[in-house]
């Protein structure tokens, strides 16, 4: 190679290479929003859009842009923000806890953090409409549900983290076996709840079960927003001890990283990255292990640039699955999660076949 | 002079097993000194003692004077580099990447220099750009022989001369590659790093250190300049082979012959 010419993984792993991948993906990420505002069950023609958005003056009569800026505002723009911020999210904590556990095939879904915060909103549902209705019969207001998912998700990490760590320093392996274990437990409760639901509370667990992003609302989507806002600040100020881990705790101290404490950090933004996503979302899995393992191949595995990138793509991997969701079976619903497992779990399989020699198969 | 680290009395158990016994010595800026001993001797956890990775159960290590553990890591980090016996990279960072690590979070045209000298050091410049995993274990640890030779440079640019900690440098290299990285810590220690090296090799011990530390069943059992502790007396009694050692005619450097060698009876 002559010199002064990089090689491809040199230019991969440029500045330059870096503005044009994240160009690339946030003008993907407004291209497949725009789409997805057009499509769906009432559908808006794209040149229709600026009109209804209030931008242009359209030449639709009155009744279609009335019709159009309902459909547009009051569902299908709070329904495109909410898939976004949970689709980053997902992807985010997959990349962390990718980080965290040395290991590309971490993902919270798989670790007991989804299932305890469904487990958490199908006990509320089931438990707690009986109470509700034996007080006499009002409905749950619907911040509980979202509440109960969040704590549910969070106790689930908190054990696992008690679990795994002892005199002060975290066990990979007993990590992921204990989350392993939690997810078990968990999927059991929810087993029972759903033996001891009646039909309308069924559907309701279902819903955690399988994922949606339907019934999407600007007020859901302004309780999650600064969470969200609040996670992404923070990735960045972890990506320096998140790539010196790589090498190994021992490894990583030796290099001057505040070991123990990145550790508890990176615990408490997973779960909470995660519980903000399943109490509006449910359970909807393989998100956080597609995005980063597509992104590394892309531009390397240095944190700096993948916890970023890893939001955009995983904003725009959610968005086209939702699109799907909503469009395939119109007017019913294909609930996200079946359709990002169906994807994702082959996806999941390659790359466990790839890296054997890491998980010790 | 001070000395840059000392070893007071320190003492390591965990689960009732004692892997070092009150171990004493003090390191003074530009020494080399290497520690050797049978396997499970307690050479790699007094390494981890003296760089702060475990606490000592008993007595003190002391680094310019204060508890390798009371700096806190990033302060540490500037006073001592370590190089571990093996460290696999489960995610697909290139050579260049996994040197720059060596730098902390100083970034810039100083420390790009700093890393082509280190790669140039380690014979690895066309080595850059190729994912570290699909390295060979030799060069993969040349690789991180580099990131530590810039974590020790920076380090020093900011606090002056440091501490060097390599466990088993040489494991997996070459003949060539073993006598460069001998000459990169001299070169260390020339100007003012104290280099503590666990070594195998007895030979590439007397070549490296103008000190060597004997460990045995986690004492110390000989400490002083090469020709006092590689002796058949010492060989005999610590790794059980007989009349091994010779001296060079020149020099009068001990060195030992494996086929010169007898088992002790015991």
């Amino acid at each position: 190679m002559p010199a002064g010419v990089p090689s491809g993984l040199a230019w991969w792993r440029s500045r330059t290479a870096a503005v044009i991948v994240v160009g690339a993906l946030l003008l993907l990420l407004a291209t497949v929003a725009v789409i997805a505002t057009a499509i769906g069950a009432a559908g808006i023609p794209v040149r229709r859009l600026p009109a209804a958005l209030g931008l242009l003056a359209g030449d639709a009569d009155a009744a279609t842009l009335a019709r159009d800026q309902l459909v547009l505002w009051s569902i299908r723009l709070p329904r495109i923000a909410l898939a976004a911020m949970i689709g980053g999210l997902l992807a985010a904590s997959g990349t962390v806890m990718q980080g965290l556990f040395r290991n590309p095939l971490a993902d919270p879904a798989l670790f007991g953090v989804s299932s305890g915060g469904a487990l958490a909103a199908a006990a509320t549902i089931v438990i707690g409409d009986r109470i509700l209705h034996a007080e006499g019969g009002t409905n749950m207001p619907f911040e509980v549900l979202p509440l109960a998912a969040f704590v549910g998700s969070l106790s689930a990490t908190l054990i696992l983290y008690r679990i795994a760590t002892r005199e002060n320093r975290t066990s990979i392996a007993t990590f992921l076996l204990g989350g392993l274990a939690i997810a078990a437990v968990a999927n059991a409760g929810i087993g029972l709840l759903v033996f001891m639901a009646d039909d309308r509370q069924l559907r309701d667990v279902t819903f955690w079960m399988l994922g949606s992003i339907g019934g999407a609302t600007w007020s859901k989507v302004t309780i999650i927003a600064p969470f969200a806002a609040a996670m992404l600040l923070a990735i960045p100020f972890m990506a320096h001890g998140l790539d010196r881990l790589v090498l190994g705790e021992a490894e990583a101290f030796h290099m001057g990283v505040e070991v123990e404490r990145l550790k508890r950090y990176s615990i408490v933004l997973v779960s909470a990255m995660t519980g903000a996503a399943v109490s509006f979302a449910g359970v909807i899995g393989f998100v956080g292990i597609i995005v980063p393992h597509l992104l590394r191949l892309l531009i390397g595995p240095a944190h700096r640039l993948l916890l970023p990138t890893s939001v955009c793509l995983g904003a725009i991997l959610l968005l086209v699955a939702d699109t799907f969701a909503r469009t395939l079976a119109a007017p019913a619903e294909v609930p996200i999660g079946i359709l990002t497992a169906l994807v994702g779990a082959p996806f999941f399989l390659v790359v466990l076949m790839r890296q054997r020699s890491l998980v010790g198969l | 002079m001070t000395p840059v680290l000392e070893a007071l009395e320190v003492s390591y158990r965990i689960g009732g097993k004692t892997l070092i016994q009150g171990v004493s010595f003090a390191v003074t800026e530009g020494e080399t000194v290497a520690l050797v001993g049978p396997n499970g001797a307690g050479k790699s956890t007094l390494l981890r003692a003296l760089s702060g990775e475990i606490g000592c159960t008993e007595g003190a290590v002391r680094l310019k004077g204060r508890a390798p553990r009371a700096y806190g890591s990033r302060a540490l980090a500037l006073h001592r580099a370590v190089l571990s016996q093996s460290t696999t990279v489960t995610f697909p960072f290139s050579v260049r990447e996994i040197v720059q690590m060596g730098s902390g979070e100083y970034r810039g045209v100083a420390v790009n220099d700093m890393v082509d000298r280190a790669l140039a050091e380690v014979d690895l410049e066309g080595f850059q750009d190729r994912v570290i995993g699909t390295l060979s274990g030799g060069e993969q640890q040349r690789a991180h022989f580099a990131r530590v030779l810039v974590q020790l440079a920076c380090g020093e640019a900011a606090q002056g001369p440091g501490v060097l900690l390599l466990d088993e440098p040489t494991a997996s290299l070459d003949l060539r590659h073993q006598i460069d990285i001998v000459a990169s810590a001299h070169r260390r220690a020339a100007k003012g790093a104290a280099v503590i090296a666990v070594l195998h090799d007895l030979n590439l011990a007397t070549l490296f250190a103008k000190r060597i530390i004997v460990l045995d069943r986690s004492r110390i059992a000989g400490d002083g300049p090469p020709a006092q502790t590689i002796t058949n007396e010492i060989v005999d009694k610590v790794f059980g082979v007989v009349e091994a050692v010779s001296q060079t005619p020149s020099a009068g450097t001990p060195f030992v012959l494996p086929h010169a060698a007898r088992k002790t009876e015991r």
